[in-house]
């Protein structure tokens, strides 16, 4: 009787085991296979982190598993303490083991969100590549302000090169997530937030909204594309050729919400324009009088 | 004269009005069948306005059940949806209704499901445990589920009349303020969960004050049962975080309402401040729910390993430590803000923390096991369920602890699954666990093991199925709330795993059901006596079912588990020496109280503001009435002969 439960538990876990590990082997998932060292440092700490936490859970299962067999009530053989209410030592011992494994993870979690702060610009010896982001209902604006150029939906950087977003929403708060490339922060209006990062290898990435943001939520994808040097020269050259110019009354039509949009470049005829977007949110509104201060 | 109310505010699209249509109709089926059954009476009597705690449990048990279906169902419709919505489908839901939907999933499953079970655990055994006759304040305990009800009532309304939030289940501004959701939708949320809040908050204070100091005689706290503690630990929790919870929704409700600007989109507002609110209630609010089950399990694993709980004074111990952390990692739900690498690391590792005490009471739940007698009887299975998934949850948990590495998983379905795992393979198994362990006591019939046991499996097989396909799909860079992709992403086969696993979790709830049925129909077969598990603790050592005033005579403590211990000593009980009993009458003032506040809120909500000002001042004139009538009229005195004569009769049955 008893030994179906088992056989059962072990079914169980086989199925997930082998349904989990050929989807992964079949399915290269984002976050497992980066395109940039700041997502592949994030993986290897997950997957360090995750490692160091077996050395406990697995004597649990194994525990849990154990004593539910050795002392199920059918078995006589089995030693039965029926007083057995506690042990200092025990006890003590098992404050400890998690405090020593914490211990460690702790001070993993110092360095690496240091070491990781999305904030801190990447060494490097190629000159970094500046790109302010605009979430907007329900799109992405890309602004180059060094290059003259804009683009909607898409974004094109050279690979080994470092990229410096800074980034804010003239729209609800969203969050800026390149998985193949790096972890994500918050796009929020009247707030700057960055991002640094660098490719790799060459390729398009998927770049996406992590936060709902409203009704075309789901739509706010984009391409995120590291080019060789000489590609981005060339992409870049026919970028800002654009005939579109994104100038302040092009952009108020462009930040009016709509859903699904198709990638676009424009020519930037406001290099300033990311600022303008996070400064007007720090002006009173319409009809209040400014607080005067003390 | 009726503000924003109008003929258009009615659902019109195929989904929302057949929602709302098989819900006014299954009330209405529900009215007829009282009405037939001539019970209006009995359930105004006997139940509408009760004061005893074992029927406001009940209650609540009941609504939250009911609310659990209806979350469920909003589960099926975010699954199918996502299963076909792919490419060049869309589906067969709109981005509104769908992000309505997953509002609704998140807030009524914790606030109207979870909060609900709770409290109905709290009222049916801390009494009982305790050696009580009755809470601190049974009015003010009519009342906390009266206005609990009046949340219920609103966020189903909204159903019917106007539409629910589409801001998911916390409204993160500035999507949630008027700019951006102008609608009725945030306002249904706000005043639902204000209502409701505001009777969490007053059961808080009522049971910490029945726990502190309604104990029968010689029940130290180091006496105290370890269901007893966590509740403490919970409700310890209520009374810190729901004020802000109160404060918060006060204020994006000023900004919505008044034109305020605390959160909004620029003229001052910060709506990060509102996100570090509502978390600075939110991250309590986990341990609020997970206590109890975990409180939930410290029973049920001694009993049916027929061993005292191992390392008492640790669990204590471990339930102050969580208390105490948890008002000390709020940020990390929002590492991504980006507030600097010092106060993220901080965060994180107190996160981390909080896995120390949890480990422990783990360990000590496996060590009460050790060289124990186990019985696998449904809560047992249930347990084991719930370490199984809750240490893989944990890993989950402490992996996103790590700053840079929730900066990958944050807001994915990775997250969405972590906190699944948590819910669902804590809190709701823990409290399956305790509807097994306890109902008997309060029907008087034991539940069919067989359909149980079905129960278990469905569950925790659809659990796996629908949960780890989402920690892939997490990892592979899928977040939260998306109600289409494309299809080049290869999301959708696991998305169709995770949708059969939802079916075997309602096959699991259908066995559930099956199973109260069939133990009813049954129920003559299977009484369940005194003491059907042969357990520890005082509320097994009352009359099945236990009489209203719970005790005849209240029992000296002598010891941490005083049944089992009278057991084993198998000495006669002195000759029982009877008091009077003073207990609370029945009164409707509650009911009225939830009903003024259930017009207040929906006044505000479509600014019918003459309504509003109604609803206030009846809240106001039934509060003075109460308070100040006297004594004499609200309590009733049995005089011992009574009770001796009533105790007779119940030792006879």
């Amino acid at each position: 009787m008893r030994y179906r439960y088992l056989a059962a538990v072990g079914l169980i876990a086989a199925v997930v085991c082998i349904g989990v590990g050929t989807w992964l082997h079949t399915h290269p998932a984002a976050i497992l296979h980066p395109a940039g060292q700041i997502a592949l440092q994030e993986r290897n700490l997950m997957l360090f982190a995750l490692a160091l936490m077996m050395l406990v859970v697995i004597p649990v299962y194994a525990l849990t598993i154990t004593f539910a067999w050795k002392y199920r009530a059918s078995n006589p053989k089995a030693k039965y303490e029926p007083n057995l209410a506690g042990s200092r030592t025990v006890e003590t011992v098992w404050w400890l083991i998690p405090t020593a494994l914490i211990s460690v993870l702790a001070v993993l979690a110092w360095t690496s969100s240091h070491q990781l702060d999305p904030f801190r610009p990447l060494a490097s010896a190629t000159p970094p590549l500046t790109i302010q982001v605009v979430a907007l209902d329900w799109k992405w604006l890309f602004l180059y302000p060094d290059q003259h150029i804009a683009t909607v939906g898409y974004v094109e950087f050279p690979q080994n090169t470092p990229v410096n977003f800074e980034i804010t929403a003239d729209a609800p708060m969203n969050s800026f997530w390149i998985p193949q490339l790096s972890g994500q922060i918050y796009a929020m209006p009247g707030m700057s937030t960055q991002l640094h990062l660098m490719a790799s290898r060459p390729g398009s990435y998927y770049g996406e909204s992590a936060n709902i943001s409203g009704a075309g939520f789901a739509g706010m994808h984009f391409t995120a594309r590291a080019a060789t040097a000489a590609g981005f020269a060339t992409w870049l050259a026919a970028a800002q050729r654009s005939p579109t110019v994104l100038n302040p009354a092009g952009y108020a039509k462009l930040a009016a919400p709509s859903q699904n949009n198709p990638p676009a470049t424009y020519a930037l005829a406001t290099p300033s324009l990311y600022d303008t977007i996070v400064m007007k949110y720090m002006m009173p509104a319409a009809g209040m009088q400014p607080m005067s201060m003390p | 004269m009726f503000g924003r109310l109008t003929l258009h505010s009615f659902p019109t699209s195929p989904i929302t009005a057949g929602a709302a249509a098989g819900m006014v109709l299954a009330v209405l089926a529900l009215a007829a069948f009282v009405t037939y059954k001539r019970a209006w009476g009995w359930l105004w009597r006997e139940w509408f306005t009760t004061t005893d705690p074992k029927r406001i449990g009940a209650m609540y048990l009941i609504v939250a059940l009911v609310m659990l279906l209806r979350g469920i169902s909003d589960v099926i419709m975010i699954r199918a949806q996502q299963a076909v919505s792919v490419g060049s489908n869309h589906g067969f839901l709109s981005s509104s209704t769908f992000q309505q939907i997953f509002s609704a999933h998140g807030t009524i499953m914790i606030f109207f499901v979870a909060m609900g079970l709770m409290f109905g655990f709290f009222n049916l055994i801390v009494p009982l445990q305790i050696g009580s006759r009755d809470v601190a304040f049974p009015f003010l305990n009519a009342t906390s589920f009266w206005l609990y009800v009046a949340g219920v009532v609103l966020v189903n309304l909204s159903l019917v009349v106007g539409a629910f939030s589409a801001a998911g289940w916390l409204a993160y501004p500035p999507l949630s303020e008027l700019q951006y959701s102008p609608g009725t939708g945030v306002d249904y949320w706000i005043w639902s969960l204000q209502i409701a809040g505001i009777g969490s908050l007053l059961s808080g204070v009522n049971f910490l004050v029945t726990i502190l100091r309604l104990r029968a005689p010689g029940m130290n706290m180091m006496r105290l049962p370890m269901f007893c503690w966590s509740a403490l630990g919970s409700l310890t929790l209520i009374v810190f975080a729901f004020p802000i919870l109160t404060v918060t929704l006060t204020l994006l409700a000023l900004d919505r309402t008044l034109g305020f600007h605390f959160f909004t989109a620029g003229a001052g507002g910060n709506a990060m401040m509102y996100v570090n609110l509502i978390w600075a209630w939110g991250h309590p609010e986990v341990y609020i729910l997970i206590l109890p089950a975990f409180g939930i399990f410290s029973e049920i694993v001694p009993v049916f390993s027929r061993k005292p709980l191992f390392g008492y004074t640790s669990m204590v111990w471990a339930i102050w430590a969580i208390v105490f952390l948890s008002f000390t990692v709020w940020l990390h739900h929002f590492f991504t803000m980006g507030a600097g690498a010092d106060v993220n690391a901080f965060f994180g590792i107190m996160t981390m923390i909080i896995a120390i005490p949890t480990g422990v009471k783990i360990f000590n739940w496996l060590a009460t096991m050790y060289r124990g007698r186990i019985t696998f009887a449904t809560p047992m299975l249930w347990f084991l369920g719930f370490v199984a998934t809750f240490t893989m949850g944990g890993v989950a948990g402490v992996l996103m602890a790590l700053p840079p590495v929730d900066f990958q998983l944050h807001n994915s379905l990775f997250l969405v699954a972590h906190f699944h795992t948590m819910i669902v393979g804590g809190v709701v198994f823990g409290f399956f666990a305790g509807l097994t362990y306890w109902l008997p006591k309060f029907t008087g019939f034991m539940f069919n093991e067989r359909l149980g046991r079905y129960a278990f499996w469905g569950w925790f097989i659809g659990f796996l199925g629908a949960f780890i396909p989402l920690y892939i799909l997490g990892i592979m860079g899928a977040t939260r709330r998306l109600d289409h992709y494309e299809a080049s992403l290869g999301w959708q086969p696991l998305f169709i795993v995770a949708a059969i696993g939802v079916a075997v979790v309602c096959l699991g709830i259908g066995f559930q059901v099956l199973q109260l049925g069939y133990s009813i129909w049954k129920r003559k077969a299977h009484p369940a006596g005194r003491d059907p598990w042969d357990a520890r603790t005082l509320e097994w050592s009352t009359p099945t079912r236990p009489p209203f005033y719970n005790f005849a005579v209240i029992p000296r403590i002598t010891s941490r588990d005083q049944l089992w211990a009278d057991k084993q000593s198998g000495s006669k009980p002195p000759a029982p020496e009877y008091e009077d009993i003073e207990l609370p009458n029945n009164t409707p003032m509650g009911l009225f109280i939830g009903a003024a506040a259930l017009v207040l809120g929906f006044a505000i909500i479509w600014h019918i503001w003459w309504l509003a000002i109604l609803g206030l001042l009846a809240i106001i004139t039934l509060i003075i009435v109460r308070l100040t009538t006297d004594d004499e009229a609200t309590l009733t005195t049995i005089p011992a002969a009574e009770v001796k004569k009533l105790a007779e009769a119940e030792a006879r049955a």
